[in-house]
């Protein structure tokens, strides 16, 4: 009798009925609201590779401070990470001295899509003061730089206010 | 064999202003590099060249100076290096910017030339054009068994400066460090050359970030010097004040380091706000957070602002009883002053060799302060003590950076106290001569020699302590274990622009 059961369930169809294919359009328009809401969530956050170039020091001074208690980058989503392969972000310091050119594009080379340049600092931006030494060239020009922040150095505020409208643009999907 | 200093003195005296230079012939030299073997005295605190000669700065135990200068006689000079192990990067400079050749050397490895410039020896008188030859650094490989080699740099860490470690290690033991400098070398001296002495301060105040005002000082002192300028009252007590405020600003921002690598974070967070505020009283008063390019020959490039005194010293009054509590707090906590204990010890040999200067130095016990000794204006009318010596590591330093901060202050609040009016600057003079010019920045002793033609800078060279510093850091390095490694990064905190120029 048990037996009969049985081979009757295995031939018998599932009750369960088959179930639609997911419709095209709303499935694209789910996407679309779940792409915003986590870009919203999420994506208010830059990791920061750090590379001095051969400046003097100034422009770092002012990194450092940034990571002070006054200026709290952290609590922004603004962090300084040690790998490029880490970072959305390459801030760069410093005139670009010949000897220091190929480091930065290798730091560059190295960071996942998507990623961002900035370039901090007179030197950084055109070669500051040091424009036509025979041990630099003129500021960042071999990788693609989007976004300048002038000074020498510029203050932390300045340098946070820059970061700021990255991250805006970032977060907003710009 | 006449003892060294008797023998420098003996030589033929030519011009150099303030401090007679003694000119040696090529022989001499070779003589002298014989007799520095003997003697710790004097120690060598700069070697530079020109395209015909190289010069050395030496200093006796009296703390008397004694710049010598030396003809290179084809293409080469003696090397001082197997007397005075500080000299070694120096020659490696000087081959590399003006291709002269330390014959008897240490070591010849290139330092500032990585074979990216357009030309070889760039100061020399005829660069030879160069193209895509690489120089790269040949490091050792160790032989033995169980004995590895890790490198860091020229990127590394969080936000740090570009050099490259080499760490050789047994085990867990270090067995060498190496350093390899050269990536933040701008050419500095080549962009002063052929530039009016108040054009070329911008360069001399982009040395090194943390002591521009020093920096801009030497060598504000060295063409002082050679024009026989003489320099306003107002001007000279209000570069001390920089300068005073510059050592303030460093010490805090040293002393947080010391406490973020030791995992002390309270007192690192805390070292931020008093900092943060003198920045602000600075920019106030001086128009720049850094003071940078507020010295410059002649005296000051502007005037403090109206308010900027009160400013000033409302802010020391705030920074007083924060640096109180920030060294109640550092010297109450057993196990931060544990972790510094014995970091940093060194050999009383090598510290003799390389003569370190700043509260490094004196951590090791050194008397050398050139506001003391040979003194400047306004110094020389005021006390500037010397900070108790506790032991000659981490600890130790730590306690000399808390006393120099309080002698900074009190220097600070009785020179704005007492502000002489007047003028701010002098006009210079388009003469010629030669100058030699000291500072005492947060780290120790900067000197910058200039030699001026028709008013304009014909050549210079400036000599950080960060060049007596490293070699010693690499050694302290060696000292401890792997864990001690940041720790003596940390406290020795030496320049890398400063000495890359």
């Amino acid at each position: 009798m048990l037996s009969l059961k049985l081979l009757q369930n295995l031939w018998k169809r599932p009750e369960a009925r088959a179930f639609p294919p997911a419709q095209a359009e709303i499935l694209a328009a789910l996407q679309a609201r779940l792409q915003e809401a986590s870009q919203r969530r999420l994506g208010r956050s830059l990791a920061v590779r750090h590379v001095d170039t051969g400046g003097c020091g100034g422009c770092e001074l002012e990194l450092q401070a940034l990571d002070s208690v006054i200026y709290d980058l952290s609590r922004f989503g603004l962090s300084f990470v040690e790998s490029p392969r880490h970072a959305d972000v390459l801030l760069v310091t410093g005139p670009v001295t010949h000897n220091m050119k190929a480091g930065m594009e290798r730091a560059y080379a190295a960071m996942g899509q998507p990623k961002w340049v900035v370039a901090v600092g007179d030197c950084a931006i055109d070669g500051g003061v040091f424009q036509g030494s025979y041990a630099c060239g003129n500021g960042v020009t071999t990788i693609p730089v989007d976004l300048v922040i002038r000074g020498c150095p510029p203050t932390p505020h300045q340098i946070l206010e820059g970061l700021l409208t990255l991250l805006e643009a970032n977060a907003t999907g710009g | 064999m006449m003892e060294a200093g008797a023998f420098i003195r003996a030589a033929q005296k030519e011009e150099l202003r303030p401090y007679p230079r003694f000119l040696l012939s090529a022989d001499e030299w070779q003589a002298l590099s014989a007799a520095l073997v003997e003697t710790p005295h004097p120690a060598l605190l700069a070697l530079w060249a020109e395209s015909d000669r190289v010069h050395a700065l030496f200093q006796d135990e009296n703390g008397d100076l004694l710049p010598v200068a030396s003809p290179v006689v084809n293409g080469a000079y003696a090397a001082l290096s197997p007397a005075r192990p500080a000299a070694i990067w120096f020659e490696r400079v000087i081959r590399d910017l003006w291709g002269h050749f330390a014959e008897g050397g240490r070591d010849y490895q290139p330092w500032l030339d990585h074979g990216t410039w357009a030309m070889a020896a760039p100061l020399s008188l005829r660069p030879k054009a160069r193209v895509g030859e690489e120089l790269p650094r040949e490091f050792a490989a160790p032989e033995e068994e169980d004995v590895h080699q890790f490198a860091l740099g020229p990127i590394s860490g969080g936000i740090a400066k570009p050099l490259h470690l080499r760490i050789t290690m047994h085990g867990d033991s270090p067995l060498a460090a190496e350093f390899y400098l050269g990536y933040a070398h701008k050419g500095i001296m080549a962009l002063m050359r052929g530039k009016l002495p108040r054009v070329a301060a911008r360069f001399a105040a982009r040395l090194s970030g943390d002591a521009t005002v020093a920096h801009a000082l030497a060598y504000a002192h060295a063409v002082e010097a050679a024009l026989g300028v003489q320099v306003p009252p107002r001007a000279i007590a209000l570069r001390a004040v920089m300068a005073e405020l510059e050592r303030i600003a460093h010490h805090l921002f040293q002393i947080g380091v010391i406490a973020k690598t030791a995992k002390f974070g309270i007192l690192h967070a805390g070292c931020g706000t008093p900092l943060e505020e003198l920045r602000a009283g600075t920019a106030l008063a001086f128009g720049h957070r850094l003071m940078m390019d507020c010295v410059v020959p002649g005296g000051l490039a502007a005037d403090i602002a109206a308010d900027g005194q009160a400013t000033l010293l409302g802010t020391l009054d705030a920074l007083q009883a924060k640096i109180q509590d920030l060294a109640a707090l550092s010297f109450s906590e057993p196990a931060f002053l544990a972790r510094l204990q014995g970091i940093g010890r060194l050999s009383e040999k090598l510290v003799r060799e390389l003569a370190p200067g700043g509260p490094i130095g004196r951590a090791y016990g050194s008397h050398s302060d050139t506001r003391r000794r040979p003194g400047y204006p306004p110094y020389d009318s005021l006390e500037v003590p010397l900070p108790d010596v506790s032991s000659a590591d981490a600890a130790g330093y730590l306690k000399i950076l808390f006393a120099e901060l309080r002698t900074s202050m009190d220097l600070a609040r009785r020179l704005l106290e007492h502000l002489p009016d007047g003028e701010i600057s002098t006009p210079l003079t388009a003469s010629s001569g030669e100058g030699l010019g000291v500072a005492e920045a947060p780290r120790g002793d900067i000197w910058h020699w200039v030699r001026l033609d028709g008013g304009m800078i014909a050549a210079s060279f400036a000599a950080d302590p960060g060049w007596r510093h490293w070699p010693l850091l690499e050694a302290a390095l060696v000292g401890g274990t792997l864990e001690d490694m940041p720790l003596c990064l940390a406290c020795f905190h030496c320049s890398v622009s400063a000495v890359d120029l």
